[in-house]
């Protein structure tokens, strides 16, 4: 019973190894990049439009309108980020309809370098949008006290994003094929069906939460209703 | 009984009780959530963007810990290190 994609090994030189989380990894980027690089290639601003703009536009305005609903002020600056890792978890976990296909987000590897990508791009953002000083006088709030507390939240949450994604992704996989070996006949479809569902929750509360660490560091304030 | 046996035992019944116990206290939570949020959305139905993402935040906080639980039985089970760790003894002996 393998635990995760990295034990599936394709190619070993020495100490470098091709493992399936690396290949699988590539596809998916490069599936992504020529699917972006092939829609935008003539788009159009008249009412003829290919259906896969339509698409397009559907989940840029989407998230562009989830992000700006957590209150961050300029949804344009972090859409390329949020929506990068959006769009990479969702599609890891939309892929599983491809028979053969491992998850890679199914490796804690994968998880943890997408989690740490949050970790230092959160101060990045929070920096940028209130400069050194007022950045780290965060971490002094309320009080001096709460100086170790919060550094171990920052960690903290690293961790409880990583381990999350990878928990439920492998989950997901390990349940599949326990239940392939018990009753092979029905019941694994409707539990592929029930990890499609959990892996778009999962990547919209990965994507969400890191929106939410943004707009924490950014101090971002809600603009008034209406 | 030698400490394969010892480790193995002590494996399968941590990792059961591991998952057993660690899903109770996320369970309870859950239902409490969904429960409240049900109602607030039942009481507020134009505030329902906002109570559903902050159920779903929510719900993925308190449900990392009952993932933490799976993670560390799933580790007790296939990848168990006190169980590499005697196999890697017995082979050297």
């Amino acid at each position: 019973m393998r635990l995760s994609p990295d034990e599936i090994i394709y190619w070993q030189h020495g100490f470098l190894k091709l493992n399936a989380t690396i290949a699988y990894t590539w596809g998916l980027m490069f599936v992504l990049a020529l699917g972006s690089k092939l829609v935008t290639r003539k788009l159009s601003t008249g009412l003829q439009r290919s259906r896969w703009q339509n698409l397009l536009e559907i989940i840029v305005t989407g998230i562009n309108q989830q992000i700006a609903e957590v209150g961050l002020r300029r949804p344009q600056k972090y859409l390329g980020f949020l929506g990068s890792l959006f769009l990479f978890v969702a599609m890891a976990s939309l892929f599983t309809i491809v028979p053969g296909y491992e998850p890679p987000t199914g490796s804690l590897s994968t998880t943890t370098a997408l989690a740490i990508c949050v970790f230092v791009a959160v101060p990045l953002f929070g920096i940028e949008e209130q400069g050194l000083g007022g950045y780290l006088r965060d971490y002094l709030k309320p009080t001096v006290i709460m100086l170790p507390f919060n550094i171990i939240s920052e960690l903290s949450r690293t961790l409880a994003l990583a381990v999350r994604l990878f928990g439920n992704m492998m989950s997901g996989t390990l349940i599949l094929a326990i239940l392939l070996t018990i009753t092979p006949f029905i019941f694994p479809i409707a539990m592929s069906a029930l990890g499609l569902l959990t892996g778009m929750v999962q990547a919209y509360i990965f994507s969400i939460l890191a929106t939410v660490y943004i707009a924490a560091a950014t101090r971002a304030r809600k603009p008034a209703p209406g | 009984m030698d400490s394969m046996t010892l480790i193995a035992i002590a494996s399968i019944v941590a990792s059961g009780l591991t998952i057993a116990l660690g899903s109770i206290g996320p369970a309870l939570g859950e239902g409490r959530v969904v429960a409240t949020a049900l109602s607030s959305l039942a009481q507020q139905p134009d505030a329902a963007t906002t109570i559903t993402r902050t159920l779903f935040v929510g719900l993925a906080m308190i449900e990392s810990i009952a993932i933490y639980c799976f993670v560390v039985s799933m580790i007790l089970i296939f990848a168990n290190p006190f169980w590499s760790h005697a196999i890697a003894q017995a082979a050297g002996r």
